[in-house]
């Protein structure tokens, strides 16, 4: 019987992270070039933004407001789960010609 | 005021190889990667001074900026000339370059603190305002090959930020 159990509460474990991933999205952003693009983007929270870097040079995607700065190095991907809603502004504090908006909504 | 001068005479340069071009005697592709690397290599060289002399945070970080993203890019520049079998040439105007930057070098070695921090980022402004001008009106116009004229245009983009950053970190000695 408890053998059972286990299985059962693991089956609606995996149930819930199905649905869970199923719901978050992952939106992807290139940069290439000096330039986020699409520059400007729409999400909720709980998804992911993933920043590919095609670049030979590092970047960042540092919010204005604080809340997030992640450094993305040369040819990598990086990725962010939002966790507030919002409209943010980025940009690379390394090149802050580069700039972009992430809107997130709950 | 140095580094508007330092800036002038540079321009002063550009326009005499700008004068040469128009009576024919264009920049070639070798004498261009040339230019363009050394204005890099400078600009590391630059970066180490301030990574030796300056305790303010920002500067530093600044410096490590320039040191790795010049660094980058002159990597680029070594693999495609190497690629198009293309031995940089050494000119007149790589030459200046050098002088100037030597002479700014032993200009900033005597300055410490805030004193050195703020004349360093007053120049990395000037410099890269005068070579990014530099690449948008002769060096890039002038590229034949066009791969060494994409590196220049990403080059160009990349230095733009550059002097923005300058800028910023140039504001907190105002």
């Amino acid at each position: 019987m408890r053998h059972g159990m286990a299985v059962g509460m693991l089956g609606a474990l995996l149930l819930a992270l199905m649905v869970g991933s199923a719901r978050a999205e992952v939106i992807q952003i290139q940069i290439e070039k000096l330039a986020f693009t699409p520059r400007q983007v729409s999400a909720h929270v709980g998804d992911t933004i993933q920043w590919v870097n095609a670049d030979f040079v590092a970047h960042t995607a540092t919010a204005r407001n604080g809340a997030w700065d992640v450094m993305i190095p040369p040819n990598a991907t990086k990725s962010f789960v939002l966790k507030a809603d919002g409209t943010v502004d980025y940009y690379c504090k390394f090149h802050p010609n580069m700039t972009g908006q992430v809107m997130v909504a709950k | 005021m140095v580094f508007v001068r330092f800036a002038g005479a540079f321009a002063a340069l550009l326009l005499a190889s700008g004068i040469a071009s128009a009576q024919g005697a264009k920049l070639t592709d070798p004498q261009i990667a040339h230019i363009a690397y050394t204005a890099g290599q400078l600009d590391i060289q630059a970066a180490q001074q301030a990574l030796e002399k300056s305790k303010n945070k920002d500067v530093v970080a600044f410096a490590k900026d320039m040191e790795r993203d010049h660094k980058a890019v002159n990597d680029q520049a070594l693999a495609l000339v190497k690629k198009l079998n293309v031995t940089p040439e050494d000119n007149d105007t790589s030459k200046a370059l050098t002088k100037q930057a030597a002479d700014k070098r032993a200009e900033l070695a005597k300055l410490n603190g805030t004193a050195f921090d703020k004349a360093y980022i007053d120049n990395e402004v000037a410099y890269h305002k005068t070579v990014n001008t530099a690449l948008q009106n002769t060096l890039i116009p002038s590229a034949s090959n066009q791969e060494l004229k994409d590196l220049l245009t990403t080059g160009l983009k990349i230095f733009q930020g550059h002097e923005e950053h300058a800028e910023h970190v140039a504001a907190e000695f105002k």
